[in-house]
């Protein structure tokens, strides 16, 4: 089959199996756009601005597991699709981005929307790469993908010049079915060595905890998960990015840890006496000071990237590779060995774990006039019975989502952990509702982070895209403002939203349906409504919310995990 | 510590820049850095001088073989190992200093190897601190100090090769 390169591209696509590819175009990318223009067969999906193409084939990755496509231009195109590619390598995420470039006889003569891509995106992607012949296109399409999905994910930018996509030039296709690196062979399984001495430090653990993170839902390893959980009896915690890889609902479940985690979960982590760390990558904001981690703790560490291992803790047993292969490998040895986890002891921690959770520490004002978030997120939870998509923004409504919401299904909490990309949560709904058309989507936002991408409801609008959006609209930057309370002595420096739409009036002049909710009595009729009367319409909540909450538990930096601020402290010597 | 790192690099273009970059984005620091093809000529060699604490050179060379161009890579300081570093350097060398230069060059087994009325241009390899020493043993006034970086291989049957 004689193919030019922007046929070849869109053909290889569809080879590859994918199914919607989110872009923009533009000069440099005009010949691709040509061949997208002559074929059915891969949906492109166009945003309203490159962020929002990265963030949305971000969030349908996330949610399916598949590889997120985009296609932009080249100078601002691939500069602004650089916040989406930092968002999906910091929490790993499998995503191949093609990025346009001016022809090759003008790279580096500052031509026209010039940028230098590889060199912009070298630190914020897995790997990239510059096609400077059509010769080379489809097998380093092939490369990218492979590498971008395959180990531990992530991005990969591949920087494609206008000529070598010129219809002019055709040369013989044929789709490239597989890849071999030989710099790049990532291992699958852990040393059994390793597993056989972890499993009996497992078993010989007194006080255990299992401290699982977003390793385990990108290798999906859940129910590999639950088999090890449920047959050793511990308990277990999430980071953010982990949350619905162990059913939140489960009892040995204690909820989310770091610095904005549960009291149980953080206390069981500082007194645990064995930790076991599976796809979690000692983040500062899980460990708090790393000189207060886990004191007494002897810690087995299971991940892919060994350049996580003892990168910010020291880790006394690691095993490198798959989670779920790990895992698996595991469950087996348990399974031989005779011995079972020490029963009185755990029971004992158990009972110390229980004194922890009486302390209630998610607890809030249920009587208050105003629309508590918490109660919002309590409801919403409620309305869809624990089993929407929920995409988040970042800030206060992103760690209330975390802590209301109890995901026990993987893949239905999407949000930015690493990079804390405002903005993320619309279009990355957009991607898991294309994903999942019938499926219930909610984006978690706030009045502050949905001004970031609010120009994709105009997409949401094109594409008929039913996601229900949920602002928690305390007219402030919520997280900024509790930190300068907390730490600035409540100088409110420049975190106030003034000046703000009438989101209703917004919401409707895209085309949607926009509500606003001022009473807490509304707030769950407000939602039904949204689920029901309108399934197939974008609903724009705007719950006006109290500006004064914060979000607690809080581990304040430079501190350890049992030195948390709880609700119930606030006002008393917190600042 | 002082680390020799030796590393086989795709012979890509921008694949030196992933490993320069890698060292800033993450504040290692390079003390010297030498790059040139090898007998094959899909593969490029680096050797990279380094500092630091036992962890923080696990952690580059684990960084390091994250790369996707880098094929492989040793720490040359963990077994035996030779190390050389070229030097030129240019001295302004009148009067009695033409001799004492002159002499210093033959002690440290170097050649001269550019002569005018006024300057030596001295020729002179080995490891990093015997270039140092003669360095420092020189009186005269140094014009130019050009110095190659080190380059090193390990002893005996070891070798690092695809």
């Amino acid at each position: 089959m004689k193919l030019s390169g922007g046929e070849i591209l869109v053909q290889f696509l569809h080879d590859e199996g994918v199914e919607y590819l989110f872009g923009y175009p533009g000069g440099a990318v005009l010949h691709i756009y040509d061949a997208i223009y002559k074929q059915d067969k891969v949906k492109h999906i166009l945003v309203r601005h490159e962020q929002g193409a990265t963030h949305a084939a971000d969030g349908y990755a996330r949610a399916t597991g598949k590889p997120g496509v985009v296609l932009v231009t080249s100078g601002p195109g691939a500069t602004n699709a650089v916040t989406g590619i930092a968002t999906a390598y910091m929490d790993s995420i499998p995503m191949v981005v093609i990025t346009g470039q001016v022809a090759t006889q003008y790279i580096g003569s500052d031509a026209f929307q010039e940028v230098d891509a590889v060199g912009i995106t070298r630190p914020c992607v897995k790997h990239n790469f510059l096609v400077k012949r059509v010769e080379d296109l489809a097998i380093t399409l092939k490369k990218a993908f492979y590498v971008a999905t395959t180990g531990r994910p992530g991005p990969v930018v591949v920087d494609v010049p206008k000529d070598v996509t010129a219809p002019n030039v055709k040369i013989d296709y044929e789709y490239p079915g597989s890849v071999t690196m030989r710099s790049y062979n990532p291992v699958e399984k852990g040393h059994p060595k390793q597993i056989r001495q972890a499993a009996d430090i497992i078993l010989s653990a007194k006080q255990p905890m299992i401290y699982t993170g977003g390793g385990v839902l990108l290798s999906d390893a859940a129910e590999e998960l639950i088999e090890f959980t449920h047959c050793l009896g511990y308990p277990i915690t999430s980071t953010l990015m982990g949350l619905g890889a162990y059913p939140a609902t489960d009892p040995q479940f204690l909820g989310m840890l770091g610095m904005h985690g549960t009291y149980e979960a953080n206390m069981a982590m500082h007194e645990c006496d064995v930790l076991i760390a599976i796809g979690a990558r000692f983040d500062d904001r899980v460990t708090g000071d790393t000189e207060k981690f886990c004191p007494q703790a002897k810690i087995i560490h299971i991940d892919i990237d060994p350049s996580s291992i003892s990168k910010n803790v020291k880790v006394h047993v690691p095993i490198v590779g798959n989670v779920k292969t790990v895992l698996t490998d595991i469950n087996a040895v348990l399974k031989e060995k005779n011995s079972k986890p020490d029963k009185e002891a755990l029971d004992k921690w158990w009972q110390q774990i229980k004194v922890w959770q009486k302390e209630d520490c998610l607890q809030y004002d249920r009587k208050s006039k105003l629309i508590k978030p918490q109660f919002v997120l309590e409801k919403l939870y409620e309305v869809t019975k624990g089993d929407a998509y929920i995409t988040s923004d970042v800030g206060q409504h992103q760690m209330f989502a975390a802590q209301f919401y109890k995901f026990d299904k993987p893949r239905r909490w999407i949000n930015s952990g690493g990079l804390g990309t405002m903005g993320f949560g619309l279009p990355a709904a957009m991607g898991v509702q294309l994903a999942f058309p019938g499926a219930p989507v909610a984006c978690i936002t706030g009045e502050a982070s949905i001004q970031m991408c609010i120009q994709e409801l105009s997409t949401c609008m094109q594409y008929m895209l039913p996601i229900k959006v949920v602002n928690l609209n305390n007219r402030y930057m919520g997280m900024v403002r509790q930190w300068q309370e907390l730490m600035y002595e409540s100088r409110y420096s420049h975190s106030y939203m003034d000046a703000l739409p009438d989101f209703v009036k917004l919401a409707e002049a895209y085309g949607h349906v926009g509500v606003q909710i001022t009473d807490p009595k509304d707030v769950e009729p407000a939602l039904k409504e949204a689920f029901t009367k309108y399934k197939d319409r974008l609903v724009f909540l705007d719950f006006i919310t109290d500006q004064s909450e914060n979000v607690y538990p809080m581990i304040k930096t430079g501190q350890g995990h049992h030195e948390m601020y709880l609700a119930s402290q606030r006002g008393r010597g917190l600042a | 510590m002082r680390h020799i790192i030796s590393i086989l690099l795709e012979n890509e273009a921008g694949a030196l820049s992933r490993v320069a970059g890698l060292f800033s984005a993450r504040g290692y620091n390079i003390e010297s850095l030498t790059v040139a093809p090898t007998e094959d000529g899909t593969l490029s060699r680096i050797t990279l001088v380094t500092r630091g604490p036992d962890e923080i050179i696990e952690q580059i060379t684990k960084q390091l073989n994250k790369l996707i161009d880098v094929v492989k890579l040793v720490d040359l300081t963990e077994g035996d190992h030779i190390e050389r570093e070229m030097m030129m350097i240019k001295t302004r060398v009148t009067g009695e200093g033409r001799d004492e230069v002159k002499r210093l060059t033959e002690i440290f087994r170097g050649r001269i190897i550019d002569v005018t009325d006024t300057t030596y241009t001295v020729e002179l390899t080995g490891s990093a601190s015997k270039l140092d020493a003669f360095i420092k043993a020189l009186n005269v006034p140094i014009l130019e100090t050009v110095r190659s970086g080190v380059a090193g291989i390990a002893r005996g049957e070891k070798s690092l090769h695809v």
